[in-house]
């Protein structure tokens, strides 16, 4: 008998995972504009390990970018001027399911509006058109997409459609994933792979951090990225694109784009605004 | 979750095979190194003690991820190009010996040591006592703690996900991350390390039961 139970007990266990999995989580429901109005506070998921966009500081212990600047701005803009804007950091792969689980109220981490994003996920209008490259060390055979051929490999980073993108444009390239874009570099860096892909603003700023790194090929792809929020948040998602309406109005856009990107060389302002 | 298992069948199996694989391979390893360890941890001689202790203090007190990281990225940065797979099977080979090491040397500290001076007193010489008199007995006690050390051998090799491994957990990680399905892929994910852990835990038991007690 005790055997027998002994046995049964795991099979029971995956009979309750089973039903557990059918019951999804309805954590996220209620009107996260209103929570937000309510508590004078935005909970924003950005990202802490890209230059440009979100980058821990060491020194400071906190996270500075493009995205962080304009997350404070919006978050002023919605909610006034004594309104506060918490970051919480996220990856590609954790992004998703934190907002889903309720933990952020939107997700501004460099994240392309797609189709298959937009079934579970509402976006705001697109904030940087971004497209995906290819960056390479210095003097590498690899000049553009065309060049990755069977044999060569590929790295890219867990959970971001620049992965998907590769695939299709190089199909015979092999395609190592990565935890989070400083894993991805220093894979890189030790000869892991012959070339990282993701959205150029990205690899722009990896090479403004180490020149012997270079982005080749131009961009063979559009990466319109948006904020994120959960399904049916819509009146949050109408706040949003009136606050960053009203923000490209004003001014306040361009003066972040030019703060952030302004010195990069080869970097045009017009096409990612 | 029977929706992710059925679509994504062959990426798990596919999973499935290089985490089983990469197991296998550490754990014979970690065995045969764990072993060798152990033997110069009891050693007469100061120095080769001096090393054994050395080797399983440095290792066993790194996280088993810096270890792997170390191998991914300081190896083929200074020596050989090894990928994802080879260098997360080879930290975590590494990491368990040390483990491996201490259990087995407490298993050679509990056989008395009248086993070996009368192994001696017959006429085997040291190595000759130690592979037919000593190492039987001790394996057979520490069968219960070598288990733990396989079990938890074979969940350690998740860290190859963080290696780009190609192991359960990486295409778990993958799978979460394009369905956007994160509970119900670690629910299968689980499911699935219980499919090599369940029987290796029963293995252990068996043998526990046939050997220890006999």
């Amino acid at each position: 008998m005790k055997r027998r139970l002994r046995l049964l007990l795991p099979i029971l266990l995956l009979g309750l995972a089973v039903i557990l999995s059918s019951c999804g989580a309805n954590v996220a429901k209620q009107d996260a504009l209103q929570n937000a109005k309510a508590d004078k506070t935005i909970v924003w998921g950005v990202k802490a390990d890209t230059r440009l966009f979100g980058l821990m500081d060491i020194k400071t212990g906190k996270i500075k970018g493009f995205e962080i600047d304009l997350a404070d701005a919006l978050t002023k803009q919605i909610l006034g001027k004594d309104a506060t804007a918490t970051m919480v950091q996220v990856t590609s792969d954790t992004r998703v399911p934190l907002l889903k689980a309720g933990n952020i109220d939107a997700v501004i981490a460099t994240m392309t509006i797609t189709p298959d994003r937009k079934k579970v996920l509402d976006f705001t209008n697109s904030y940087f058109n971004a497209g995906q490259s290819l960056l390479v060390k210095k003097g590498s055979a690899i000049k553009s997409v065309k060049d990755l051929k069977q044999g060569t490999k590929v790295i890219g980073v867990q959970g971001s459609n620049s992965v998907d993108n590769i695939k299709k444009v190089a199909p015979d390239a092999t395609v190592l994933q990565l935890s989070d874009y400083a894993q991805a570099f220093t894979a890189l860096k030790s000869g892991q792979g012959d070339a990282l892909t993701t959205d150029n603003g990205i690899l722009y700023g990896m090479s403004q951090q180490d020149p012997n790194y270079v982005v080749v090929g131009g961009s063979f792809t559009q990466e319109p990225y948006g904020i994120a929020v959960n399904k049916g948040q819509t009146n949050f998602v109408k706040a949003l694109n009136k606050a960053l309406a009203e923000l490209r109005a004003n001014g306040d856009y361009k003066k972040l784009v030019d703060k952030w990107f302004g010195d990069i060389p080869g970097f045009d302002a017009k096409e990612v605004s | 979750m029977i929706t992710i298992i059925t679509e994504h069948w062959g990426e798990l199996l596919s999973g499935l095979g290089y985490t089983l694989g990469s197991s296998v391979i550490a754990l014979i390893g970690s065995l045969v190194i764990g072993t060798v360890f152990a033997l110069m941890e009891i050693s007469t001689y100061k120095w080769v003690r001096g090393i054994g202790r050395t080797y399983v203090e440095i290792i066993r007190n790194i996280p088993l991820l810096v270890i792997t990281m170390g191998f991914y990225v300081i190896v083929p940065t200074f020596f050989v190009k090894i990928d994802g797979f080879t260098a997360g099977t080879i930290g975590l080979m590494i990491y368990t010996s040390a483990f491996i090491a201490e259990t087995i040397r407490a298993g050679i500290e509990a056989v008395s040591t009248g086993q070996m001076e009368g192994a001696r007193s017959v006429g085997l010489t040291y190595s000759q006592a130690m592979i037919h008199i000593i190492l039987p007995q001790a394996v057979k006690m520490v069968i219960p703690p070598l288990g733990n050390q396989f079990i938890n051998l074979v969940k350690n090799s998740s860290v190859l996900a963080f290696v780009a491994g190609f192991d359960l957990m990486y295409q778990g990680k993958i799978i979460a991350s394009t369905t956007f399905n994160t509970f119900d892929t670690y629910l299968a994910v689980g499911v699935f390390y219980l499919i090599i852990t369940m029987p290796l835990s029963y293995l252990m038991r068996y043998l526990e039961k046939k050997w220890v007690t006999a």
